[in-house]
């Protein structure tokens, strides 16, 4: 609420993203994007509409069906990584399968599996703080598609990461997603967007605009338009 | 999510921050150690008690001199009762269906001495049914003679101390003590007993009654100790002595007392006492929980980017809850256990220095401290715990 007039962060959007597909989000801030992002991740409710996700109308699920979906379908993943400081990397990728009631040892060999997969292996008893930020964010996907989710959705994946790290993140991110899982990427970086199927562009809780992958180099004026994220 | 599974991930949350779970957990530990201590205390002073009464049978009532109400106080202190005599006491020993036995018991401190010896000690008239009044038994020799009450032969019977001090590595039997000016045959020792009612019978000597009031120059009892034959005769028994004295001195002036009315008396005392302590120690548990509450606040703050985390990979409101509250009830019953050992230790220290106190904190006090400590935490870990499950995940997301 804004001066006594509800503000809604989102109208009128009404999209459909295949499995296994990737779609970037870009946008200004106070887009939409953010709000988009939640609702997709059932962290947030939208007011009216609804959200089919896997054939299955979700919005209205009570909370522990959406802590459920959450659970199996859903992967996060943040721009300031969010890995419990007082945990190693290996407790970081079992949480939420200690969460979940995963036996003890299943779920150690997976979370060891998991970081092998993101080139972490040998950094599986190490610390957040004696990681590196790429690490960090390797760490936290390997958590994110550790209950094997059907969409991961990632909000600034590489909004807080090097270069060089940032593009190992997102050909990892690519892997993962030629293997099936469903991508949605918030971003304002258009070199990240590039790597989408799709982009959608907001503005003002709209879709304003929608682009292949590939378009956005070619796009006049772009970079004004997306280049004042956080 | 496994039980041990939630104790783990608890621990190390508590372990993360170890500085302020350690205060927390002292907070509680006070508490819990003071209601030990203090339970302990309130049970060490019965024990005392009832050991006071030690081998003396419960079916004994003692009449004191003085009326509690008249002087206004102990009976026996200040004010000037009525005398006790050694008549008042035959008389009524002639009137009482109920009484099996009985001892006139006078008494006084006084200098005995042998050789170049002298000791200061408690100086006790009385007859031969003493012994088996008080429940004594003789080391050696034979206790004092069956003979006329107010006959005051000159014979003495020693408890085990003062034997010992007056005669080194002597046979005391047969040998001549002087107690004030008075020469007296040692007839007797006692066998060592200890403190009882207050008198250490190990550091007394016993000579015929009338001697003893010869002697000190009194005309009053210390006390007259009754047995009657069974214990539900205490109470008549305890009338019929009232009334009898009443008539022959036309005025109530002396005080009948039982071991039970003693020790019932005391120990509501103490046991007031005791849960008035209690009370004030249960003060300082809330308190603790209190304290807990605020360090699980904190924590919940701090750990806002961690809540948002645990509810976006899908964990229930309640397993938080439980995440929590787990936390909040190790910090107290940790802080319990660690108050029972300090309770326990300081019991011990206690003893240590007063022997004679037999302080032990009663088991169902340990098992309250215990279990309220672990009730307080739960219940003050409620309210954190479900303002961290109420988090927006968005907002705690939100923060780094």
């Amino acid at each position: 609420m804004v001066g006594g007039q509800p503000v809604h962060a989102l109208v009128d959007v009404d999209e459909e993203i295949a499995a296994g597909e990737h779609v970037a989000i870009m946008g200004p801030s106070g887009s939409g994007k953010s709000t988009l992002l939640n609702i997709l991740g059932l962290l947030d409710r939208p007011s009216s509409g609804s959200y089919w996700l896997d054939d299955r109308e979700v919005s209205h699920l009570d909370e522990l069906e959406l802590t459920q979906v959450r659970r199996h379908r859903i992967g996060f993943v943040f721009q300031f990584f969010h890995l419990v400081s007082r945990l190693n990397a290996l407790e970081n990728v079992e949480l939420p399968m200690v969460f979940a009631g995963i036996p003890r040892d299943e779920r150690r060999k997976k979370a060891r599996d998991l970081l092998e997969a993101v080139g972490l292996g040998e950094r599986a008893d190490h610390r957040p703080d004696q990681l590196s930020g790429g690490e960090r964010q390797r760490v936290a996907l390997a958590r994110a598609t550790v209950m094997g989710p059907a969409l991961l959705l990632a909000d600034e994946p590489t909004g807080n990461l090097d270069t060089a790290s940032g593009r190992q993140v997102l050909d990892l991110l690519d892997r993962m997603n030629e293997k099936g899982l469903t991508l949605v990427v918030v971003t304002h970086d258009p070199d990240v967007a590039r790597r989408a199927d799709r982009i959608l562009i907001l503005a003002d809780g709209r879709v304003a605009r929608r682009l292949s992958g590939e378009a956005i180099t070619h796009v006049a004026g772009f970079s004004g338009l997306a280049g004042d994220g956080a | 999510m496994t039980f041990q599974d939630l104790l783990e991930y608890a621990l190390r949350a508590l372990v993360g921050r170890r500085v302020r779970s350690a205060l927390s957990l002292l907070g509680m530990s006070i508490g819990v150690a003071a209601v030990v201590v203090l339970t302990a205390l309130g049970q060490g002073a019965l024990t005392y008690v009832s050991n006071q009464f030690g081998n003396i049978g419960t079916n004994i009532l003692i009449v004191l001199p003085g009326k509690t109400e008249t002087t206004g106080g102990f009976p026996g202190v200040g004010g000037a009762p009525n005398d006790l005599t050694l008549d008042d006491y035959e008389f009524l020993v002639r009137n009482l269906r109920e009484v099996q036995r009985s001892a006139p018991i006078a008494m006084a401190t006084g200098a005995v001495s042998h050789a170049e010896r002298r000791r200061q000690v408690a100086v006790i008239g009385s007859t031969d049914q003493f012994l088996t009044v008080r429940n004594l038994e003789m080391a050696r020799g034979s206790f004092l003679p069956q003979s006329e009450i107010d006959r005051g032969s000159a014979v003495v019977v020693l408890g085990q101390t003062v034997a010992e001090e007056l005669f080194p590595g002597q046979d005391p039997l047969g040998e001549v003590v002087r107690i004030e000016d008075a020469r007296m045959r040692v007839i007797g020792i006692l066998a060592s007993e200890g403190t009882q009612l207050g008198v250490n019978i190990d550091d007394m000597v016993v000579i015929p009654v009338a001697s003893a009031m010869r002697l000190f120059n009194r005309n009053s009892l210390f006390r007259v100790m009754l047995e009657v034959r069974s214990t539900s005769d205490l109470d008549r028994a305890c009338k019929d002595v009232l009334r009898i004295m009443t008539e022959r001195h036309d005025e109530e002036d002396v005080t009948c007392i039982t071991q039970d009315a003693v020790v019932a008396a005391f120990s509501s005392i103490v046991k007031t006492l005791t849960l008035v302590l209690v009370a004030i120690a249960s003060i300082s548990l809330t308190v603790a929980g209190i304290g807990i509450m605020n360090v699980m606040l904190v924590s919940v703050s701090e750990r806002t980017p961690e809540v948002g985390l645990l509810k976006a990979v899908g964990v229930a409101r309640r397993q938080i809850i439980a995440v929590f509250v787990t936390e909040a009830a190790l910090l107290s019953t940790a802080g319990g256990l660690v108050g029972l050992a300090v309770g326990w230790l300081a019991v011990k220290v206690l003893v240590g220095l007063y022997p004679a106190l037999p302080a032990s904190p009663p088991a169902w006090a340990v098992a309250a401290a215990l279990g309220v400590s672990t009730v307080v935490g739960i219940t003050f870990g409620v309210l954190p715990a479900r303002r961290a499950a109420r988090l927006d995940p968005i907002l705690a997301l939100a923060r780094r």
